[in-house]
């Protein structure tokens, strides 16, 4: 369980997942510094959502290795909830709490999980409001904000309980194109902060400028991966070629 | 394991107004109930012998029938009240992650879902005993309120697939979000599942307590003194005179329009408010 700064914060060994008969993951390897950034991509059903969920115990897995922080994600006597204390996750959807305001939205986690007093809950759940660019709106409900803010908050939410990590499953792919822009600068600066981030994208500009590294999923298995500049400049493997052409 | 629900409410499509029978829309009972009792007293039915104006032997039974209606209410919100708080429970035990838990409460839900009404009070009125005694303390155990335990077993199942069917309504996203920022799953029912499940749960709830207020009419066949009973026994005791039946039976009516139908208005209405705003 000693893990320290120079190991990877996240490792993935040899993961395979199947649904049923259906495998989705065969063999996915892959490790996260610390401060890193690195970005996910791949056609449609390649199983990118299906390998960051398996990071914070959403999804099981069958065979293989993933180390948070050196812990074991594949053990049956995981604690998931400590695990998810470190882990945060932003979805495509934001499901974010309809029957609450945004500010308890973002508070609600670190009072009833983290135990933390209400008052400095609050001012920390309004400073992140106030990070993500949405001051003024800490009383709207979620109906009331586009999606664009929407996922602003969940963003927030997910901050307030101070994740080592966050994952991001295509957080913009619901967004229309004019409020894309307003996440992904959010998601900048939480990278620019030194924030770990595995973010699954079809951005490919934005996973360009933000990410450390870039990995090419298909058909459950990584293909191809690098630092951007190389990755999109010389993409070896036929499929990578293919996917980036059809894309850019 | 799938879940699905048969509960038509719980679909988040818009609910058309029920098929007009014949062309009938409920409200249409108002006249024939009025005419019911009225159209005796008019005139064209009265006896020859020179009997007393059916109206106004009505008249003179009405604060009876009322004292009944209004135990017929009592025994409506009771049975209500006792089915909600246990099919709760048991809704909630359909989604337990134990399994002897959820596929019990799956069982008791089913089996008393599909189970006739009536049959369920005959149950209750003759297995249940007349007195229980509790550390040599002898507790009556009257018809009316083995009548309540009867009817509140249907309401509990109904209860229960209400509650199990407002819970698998909402998006997976919800539990997914929920999980991921580390809430226990006590805490994620209660502050973030049950919470958003009310307003789902309300239309289909009020409907069950129209049914089970005009199904407490049942009891009279196991001789609670409801108001059916008491009907009957008004019209025994003037003589059985035919052309009674119609305004007293019409008054019963009456008084059951007037009590189920503005809850089924608003049942309608908050049907289409949440259907609008989700
Ligand atoms: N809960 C599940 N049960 C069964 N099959 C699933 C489940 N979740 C995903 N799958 C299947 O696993 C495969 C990979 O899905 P996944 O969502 O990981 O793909 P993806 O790369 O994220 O695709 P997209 O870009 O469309 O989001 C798909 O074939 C999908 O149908
Ligand atoms: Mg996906």
């Amino acid at each position: 369980m000693s893990w320290n700064t120079s190991d990877p914060m996240v490792s993935l060994k040899d993961v395979h997942k199947s649904f049923g008969d259906l495998k989705v993951l065969n063999g996915v390897s892959l490790d996260v510094m610390k401060g890193d950034v690195i970005c996910i991509i791949g056609p449609s059903g390649s199983g990118k959502s299906t390998l960051i969920r398996c990071i914070n115990a959403l999804n099981d897995i069958q065979q293989g290795s993933i180390l948070v922080e050196g812990q074991e994600v594949n053990d049956p006597k995981l604690n998931k909830l400590e695990l998810r204390k470190k882990v945060g996750m932003v979805f495509q959807q934001y499901n974010l709490f309809p029957h609450k305001t945004a500010l308890q939205n973002v508070m609600m986690a670190p009072v009833r999980v983290l135990k933390q007093d209400k008052d400095a809950a609050e001012k920390s759940a309004r400073a992140l409001i106030k990070k993500v660019r949405l001051e003024g709106k800490e009383d709207a409900y979620p109906g009331e904000l586009s999606g664009g803010q929407q996922q602003r908050v969940a963003i927030a939410r997910s901050l307030a309980m101070q994740p080592d990590v966050i994952l991001f499953d295509e957080v913009t792919a619901a967004l229309d194109p004019e409020t894309v822009g307003e996440v992904l600068q959010t998601i900048k600066d939480l990278a620019e902060d030194g924030m770990t981030c595995i973010l699954v994208t079809h951005e490919m500009a934005f996973a360009r400028e933000v990410a450390d590294h870039i990995y090419f999923t298909d058909r459950g298995v990584i293909v191809e991966h690098g630092p951007p500049d190389t990755f999109f400049k010389n993409a070896q493997d036929p499929r990578t070629k293919e996917f980036l052409s059809q894309i850019l | 394991m799938t879940w699905k629900t048969d509960l038509p409410v719980m679909l988040p499509v818009t609910k058309p107004e029920p098929e007009p029978f014949l062309g009938l829309k409920a409200w249409h009972i108002l006249p024939v109930a009025l005419f019911a009792i009225l159209g005796p007293s008019l005139g064209f039915a009265q006896t020859e012998d020179g009997g007393q104006n059916p109206l106004v032997v009505l008249m003179n039974w009405a604060p009876l029938l009322l004292q009944g209606f209004v135990f017929n209410l009592v025994i409506s919100v009771s049975a209500m009240a006792l089915g909600t708080v246990v099919g709760a429970l048991l809704g909630l035990g359909q989604i337990s992650l134990i399994p002897v838990v959820r596929g019990g409460s799956w069982f008791v839900t089913q089996f008393f879902r599909n189970a006739p009404w009536l049959v369920l009070l005959f149950f209750a009125m003759f297995l249940l005993p007349f007195e229980i005694s509790i550390l040599g303390l002898k507790i009556p155990f009257p018809d009316w309120l083995k009548a309540i335990l009867g009817l509140s077993l249907p309401v509990m199942a109904n209860v229960s697939e209400i509650v199990r069917g407002a819970v698998r309504s909402l998006p997976s996203g919800q539990w997914e979000a929920a999980e991921s920022l580390a809430y226990t799953r006590m805490q994620t029912l209660w502050l973030i599942i049950l919470p958003q499940c009310v307003k789902r749960m309300l239309p289909p709830w009020m409907n069950l307590y129209s049914i089970l207020t005009m199904a407490t009419v049942l009891a009279s066949i196991v001789g609670v003194s409801e108001v059916m009973t008491l009907t009957g026994q008004a019209l025994a005791s003037e003589g059985g005179r035919p052309e009674l039946l119609a305004p007293f039976y019409g008054f019963v009516l009456l008084l059951f329009f007037i009590y189920c139908y503005p809850i089924a208005r608003f049942t309608v209405r908050l049907e289409k408010k949440f259907a609008v705003i989700g």
